[in-house]
């Protein structure tokens, strides 16, 4: 069997199917559901077995057309860190506050995507955020917490 | 159906509608012409800030979107040789052969004259067919509503797959894995959430669409150092001559428009086909029908193989519609974020929306008249300046596709482990895309997979646990054969492939 990226993912999904179905079995139902023709675990059921017989046959089949991904060709470093300033983005939103952390993340993500036109960059960032913010804020009523605004009065 | 009609009208004639819809087609242009950005990313930006709106409204500003993607991606089909959708990859057979000849106005013009045409013929075939469908589809029942969706995940597997059938349908299992996390509807006991309260509620849809579509293709993008602003850079500096059709090629038009209208119609209610498949068919059919010395010009600038495939990938887009709206099942990957929008908006689309909605239900056939308007008269003579507009560097589109997929989870959930979901899903799905599975099959088995297990629990349950109500109804039979024939159908391609 050539065993190829896409057969790995196959196999992949396969053991995540055997896990899917083993969590699915350990589903607490009602005790009077238990023989019910359907309960909250039929369904999980039947998917964990439909996981595992479409990403058997992948496995098993032979697969011709093999997709090859020249890895050398591939952009690792500015993806992984846009991924890393994405999940720092994340993690400071909240205690932060919006304005600044989403300010930040435009600016650094920029920044590392190879920009150096520093006006630009400013002007796509801070003031952006601040126009998106009052029209979500301001315009669309969708409330936006931000503890940072509401520290220097800005924001109510 | 008058009434019907006016109440529709006036929704969507309102001040503020009418400005939705020209944000949208302005929005889904710019999109619809980088390559790699489809209308189910432009129209999954929107999301958030359509939750700042009425249903009708949201709806109508994702409808604008959906049409202006797919007349941005004619554009850079004609001008560039640079589909930005699979629909429009046809328009480029013709379209590009004629730019070359100097004739970028003209073959832009026919095109938008023709998409205009295309989507006011479906409109108009959509406003008799839908409720006359909704009537009838009062009479399905839940073992024919759980073979339709079965149908409708098969097909689109089978239809979006470029020949990896098995791919797709394992995505279609992902999505319904991913349905499958949270409370149960009925007995609220909670499944896959290996005690985190943030998961109690279940993964949201929006959530799975940026993260499988913005999120994902924003970092495919870098990944492979695609630049899909580069083509648009060389469009503002593309001379588009007049935009005049002149008397003759008008005639060639006012005969294939009427056919490639109906058959792109026809394709787009289709469950999976969509509007790919629909240019596709409309070009070859197009080309068998024409005299044989314009039979001659197919390839090299054919005003017939120009408008043939513009006509049906517009017709398809409202016949995509019907499904949805008419049976509460999405018959394409981009109808079915719209569906995942509406529910979340609380509506429940189907065929009581035509009795309980009316407002949506018509303002959203009325609306797309005003879109297929509003796209002449606003994109023709605008196409240079979007040009210049999308000339913006890919090192500003990019974190700004992040920073619009993150504020649209943040606004809904203020939390962070829906951030870090959304990132992790991403990641996956960028990976899976490397290797060719295709995302709009995980999204369409997304958003049906709570239905699904509704109308399969009811189905199992009147029939008392037994598997009987799968052949108990001649429709319920039909429909399953018929997803039996697909699913035989591409597995024998596939063996015969291989041997």
């Amino acid at each position: 069997m050539n065993i190829n990226t896409t057969k790995i993912i196959s196999l992949l999904f396969f053991i995540f199917s055997v896990f899917y179905l083993y969590t699915a079995y350990q589903i607490q139902v009602f005790a009077f559901d238990e023989n019910a023709p359907f309960n909250a675990k039929t369904f999980p059921i039947y998917l964990g077995y439909a996981g595992l017989f479409f990403s058997g046959l992948k496995l098993i089949l032979p697969d011709p057309e093999t997709i090859k991904v020249e890895h050398k060709n591939l952009e690792y470093k500015k993806t992984t860190i846009l991924i890393i300033i994405a999940i720092i983005y994340g993690a400071t939103i909240l205690k932060i506050g919006y304005f600044l952390t989403t300010s930040f993340f435009l600016f650094g993500s920029y920044y590392f995507l190879g920009e150096r036109r520093w006006i630009l960059m400013f002007l796509l960032s801070f003031p952006f955020v601040a126009a998106f913010m009052y029209l979500l804020h301001g315009v669309l009523e969708i409330y936006l917490r931000d503890p940072f605004l509401q520290l220097i009065g800005v924001m109510g | 159906m008058i009434e019907g009609i006016l109440i529709g009208l006036s929704t969507a004639l309102t001040l503020q509608n009418i400005f939705m819809v020209m944000i949208g087609c302005f929005f889904g242009t710019i999109i619809g012409m980088l390559p790699g950005l489809g209308p189910m990313t432009a129209i999954a930006l929107m999301i958030p800030i359509t939750y700042g709106f009425d249903p009708a409204t949201g709806l109508i500003l994702m409808a604008g979107v959906y049409y202006g993607a797919v007349f941005g991606g004619s554009t850079s089909s004609i001008l560039l040789n640079a589909p930005g959708v699979p629909g429009t990859v046809a328009t480029s057979f013709d379209g590009y052969p004629m730019a070359q000849q100097g004739k970028a106005g003209k073959a832009l013009a026919i095109a938008a004259w023709s998409s205009f045409a295309g989507g006011t013929f479906s409109a108009i075939y959509l406003l008799f067919l839908a409720p006359s469908l909704s009537k009838v589809s009062l009479s399905f029942r839940s073992p024919d509503y759980f073979a339709l969706m079965i149908l409708g995940l098969t097909a689109i597997a089978a239809f979006s797959s470029k020949g990896q059938f098995l791919k797709a349908m394992m995505m279609v299992v992902l999505g319904l894995m991913l349905a499958s996390v949270g409370q149960d509807s009925l007995s609220d006991i909670t499944r896959f959430t290996f005690d985190n309260m943030n998961l109690t509620d279940g993964i949201s849809f929006v959530l799975v669409v940026m993260a499988t579509f913005a999120m994902s293709e924003a970092l495919t993008i870098i990944l492979k150092r695609n630049d899909p602003t580069a083509a648009a850079k060389q469009v503002s500096l593309t001379e588009l001559g007049s935009i005049k059709i002149d008397k003759e090629d008008r005639k060639k038009m006012y005969k294939t428009i009427p056919r490639s209208s109906i058959i792109g119609f026809l394709i787009g209610v289709l469950p999976g086909a969509g509007a790919t498949i629909a240019s596709f068919l409309a070009y070859g059919l197009e080309r068998n029908l024409v005299k044989d010395d314009e039979k001659q010009k197919f390839g090299k600038g054919s005003v017939n193989g120009l408008s043939a495939p513009e006509t049906a990938n517009n017709a398809a887009c409202s016949g995509s519609f019907v499904p949805m709206l008419t049976l509460g099942i999405p018959g394409s990957g981009t109808t079915a974020v719209m569906l995942g929008a509406l529910l979340g908006f609380g509506v429940q689309p189907g065929p009581r929306l035509y009795l309980t909605n009316p407002e949506i239900f018509w303002s959203i056939i009325m609306s797309m008249y005003i879109g297929m308007v509003i796209l002449l008269i606003l994109n023709l003579p605008l196409i240079p300046y979007i040009a210049r507009i999308l000339a913006v560097p890919k090192n500003y589109l990019i974190p700004l596709i992040l920073f619009f997929s993150i504020t649209g989870i943040y606004v809904m959930s203020f939390n962070n482990f829906d951030i870090y979901l959304m990132i992790g899903i991403a990641v996956v799905a960028t990976f899976l895309r490397l290797y060719d599975f295709p995302m709009p099959p995980l999204i369409l088995a997304f958003v049906l997979g709570g239905l699904m297990e509704e109308n399969l629990r009811r189905s199992l349950l009147l029939s008392n646990g037994s598997w009987e109500f799968l052949w108990d109804r001649t429709l319920t039979l039909c429909i399953l054969l018929t997803t039996a024939f697909i699913v035989i159908w591409h597995l024998y391609k596939t063996f015969k492939k291989k041997t």
